[in-house]
């Protein structure tokens, strides 16, 4: 199981059924589902708003390549940079989640592919590796 | 309501200035406009001015005199010289002051911004984990909006190449080496699919613009250009913006399809009537969409008005004469007030090289920024 307490932040996820999901917030008032959490209603600003689960499973609605390397206070500014992709992944047409994207393959990405829900350590520039939630390509979609 | 008129113009030149604080480049910049209107800093009854990274706007009062005056430091991230324009125009309009002053400068250090999380009420770990950049933002929004329409990604090299070529023909521009289309293309990628010389770059650089009833106008200026509207808009739930960790699955009218419908309604303008345009091209993918978010075309028509020419200086729809962004750099303090020096000087028919054949009579300006704010005027003869 996933240390959630080691996690970058660990507000922004939560275990359900024993597997890691991110948590937003779902509007009882008018249904909008936001990531991360928050205390009221970005739509219709009522406080009628309560922690909700994600789903893991989605597909990637837009990507980039982060190509040089980021100021601090990104872990890897230096030595330890590597490029690596961002998206915005749709959960079941619930909200599209801003994620770093882990592929093997930077040039294989594609608007519409599935993704899913995982765990990536990034190497720092000092100390330990960071942990965050990210997407992968799921195996065997090519689309 | 009284009419508001724009009588001077003043501008620091943009790019590096080594040796050269942001506060005296906004100095220079306010004398050069209130020698264009025949008037002195003692003649000026408000001011509103904008810095990001040099200081606050007002300690120019040391350097250009402690006359007492109504001074408003703005802070509005990328739009913040549009909302110093918006927050003039309106002191004039409403009644409470004849002659004012709206006044932006900055000084960047090199390289891309870096902005805190906490100032824009995200947690930490968007930075730490990478997100916190506005070019990922700029490159997610042209992939997915080349996707939606079907368009050539090689529209984009050919707007940076149109806006070095026009910064060559600008003076006070900072890059004014034209460069091909394919140099830009094949330059080093930064995001795809945008590379290093589709994005502008944080610069220095300052502006003043004098303002006053357009009543009394003909006091300080021979040919005064007619502020017609100048509207501020921040996003609604369902606009994709910059430093958003999530967004609606259905997408909204952005900031700056509302403040440009809104400038055009004030002013009583089509966008149709516009024969030169300054649009926020932070990178080249910005000028294509928001050709369409302003109105000033349809979706789609921008391929052809790019491939014939129509958005060069000799064009029907003349867009960023003055090279943009993209040749100029953005200061944030002065970006947008850069704009509308622009079309002071294309509207007076005082442009040089660069002047819009033709006379032109409106012109329109669109600034936008981080986190999703966009500031439009109309201006006439």
């Amino acid at each position: 199981m996933t240390d959630v307490a080691a996690l970058v932040d660990p507000s922004l996820v939560t275990i359900v059924d024993g597997e890691l999901a991110l948590v937003g917030s779902a509007c009882g008032t008018c249904a909008t589902v936001t990531f991360p959490n928050q205390t009221s209603c970005p739509r219709c600003t009522g406080a009628d708003v309560a922690p909700h689960a994600l789903p893991r499973d989605g597909t990637l609605w837009a990507f980039t390549v982060q190509r040089f390397a980021p100021k601090a206070p990104y872990v890897a500014s230096g030595a330890a940079f590597v490029p690596y992709a961002v998206g915005y992944v749709n959960l079941g047409d619930e909200v599209l989640v801003e994620s770093r994207l882990v592929t093997d393959d930077l040039a294989s990405l594609r608007i519409g592919q599935a993704v899913r829900l995982v765990v990536e350590a990034i190497p720092a520039d000092e100390g330990e590796a960071i942990t965050t939630f990210a997407f992968t390509p799921v195996r065997g979609d090519e689309r | 309501m009284t009419d508001v008129a724009i009588v001077g113009a003043g501008i620091h030149p943009f790019g590096r200035t080594p040796g050269v604080s942001g506060r005296q480049q906004g100095a220079f910049a306010a004398r050069a406009a209130l020698a264009d209107a025949g008037i002195g800093w003692s003649d000026i009854q408000f001011a509103f001015g904008g810095s990001d990274s040099a200081g606050n706007a007002d300690a120019l009062v040391a350097d250009l005199g402690l006359s007492g005056i109504e001074f408003v430091n703005v802070s509005n991230g990328c739009a913040t010289g549009g909302s110093a324009l918006a927050m003039a125009e309106r002191s004039i309009r409403s009644g409470a002051y004849d002659v004012g002053i709206a006044i932006g400068f900055d000084k960047h250090p090199p390289g891309a911004f870096n902005a805190e999380p906490a100032q824009y009420g995200i947690g930490d770990w968007y930075g730490e984990t990478g997100m916190m950049l506005t070019t990922q933002f700029f490159a997610m929004k042209i992939q997915r909006y080349l996707h939606e329409h079907d368009m050539d990604p090689s529209l984009l090299s050919l707007i940076a190449a149109k806006a070095y070529r026009n910064g060559a023909l600008n003076p006070n521009a900072w890059r004014r080496t034209p460069m091909s289309a394919d140099e830009i293309a094949s330059s080093a990628m930064v995001s795809d699919p945008l590379t290093k010389y589709m994005f502008c770059s944080p610069a220095e650089g300052a502006v003043a613009l004098v303002l006053c009833r357009a009543d009394i106008a003909h006091r300080f200026a021979p040919k005064p250009v007619i502020l017609r509207s100048c509207v501020l808009r921040s996003r609604r739930y369902g606009t994709f913006e910059v430093f958003s960790p999530s967004l609606a699955p259905e997408r909204t009218a952005g900031p700056s399809t509302d403040a440009a419908l809104a400038a055009f309604e004030q002013a009583g303008i089509g966008p149709s009537e516009v024969r030169v345009a300054q649009i926020q091209d932070t990178e080249s993918g910005a000028e294509l969409m928001h050709m369409v978010e302003t109105g000033l075309c349809a979706h789609g028509e921008q391929a052809g008005l790019i491939l014939d020419g129509e958005t060069e200086i000799g064009g029907r729809l003349p867009i960023n004469t003055d090279g943009g962004c993209l040749a100029n750099g953005e200061p944030i303090g002065a970006s947008g007030l850069r704009q509308v020096h622009e079309n002071v000087l294309q509207l007076r028919g005082t442009a040089g090289a660069r002047q819009v054949p033709g006379e032109p009579r409106v012109g329109f300006t669109h600034v936008y920024g981080a986190p999703g704010i966009s500031a439009c005027t109309v201006m006439t003869t």
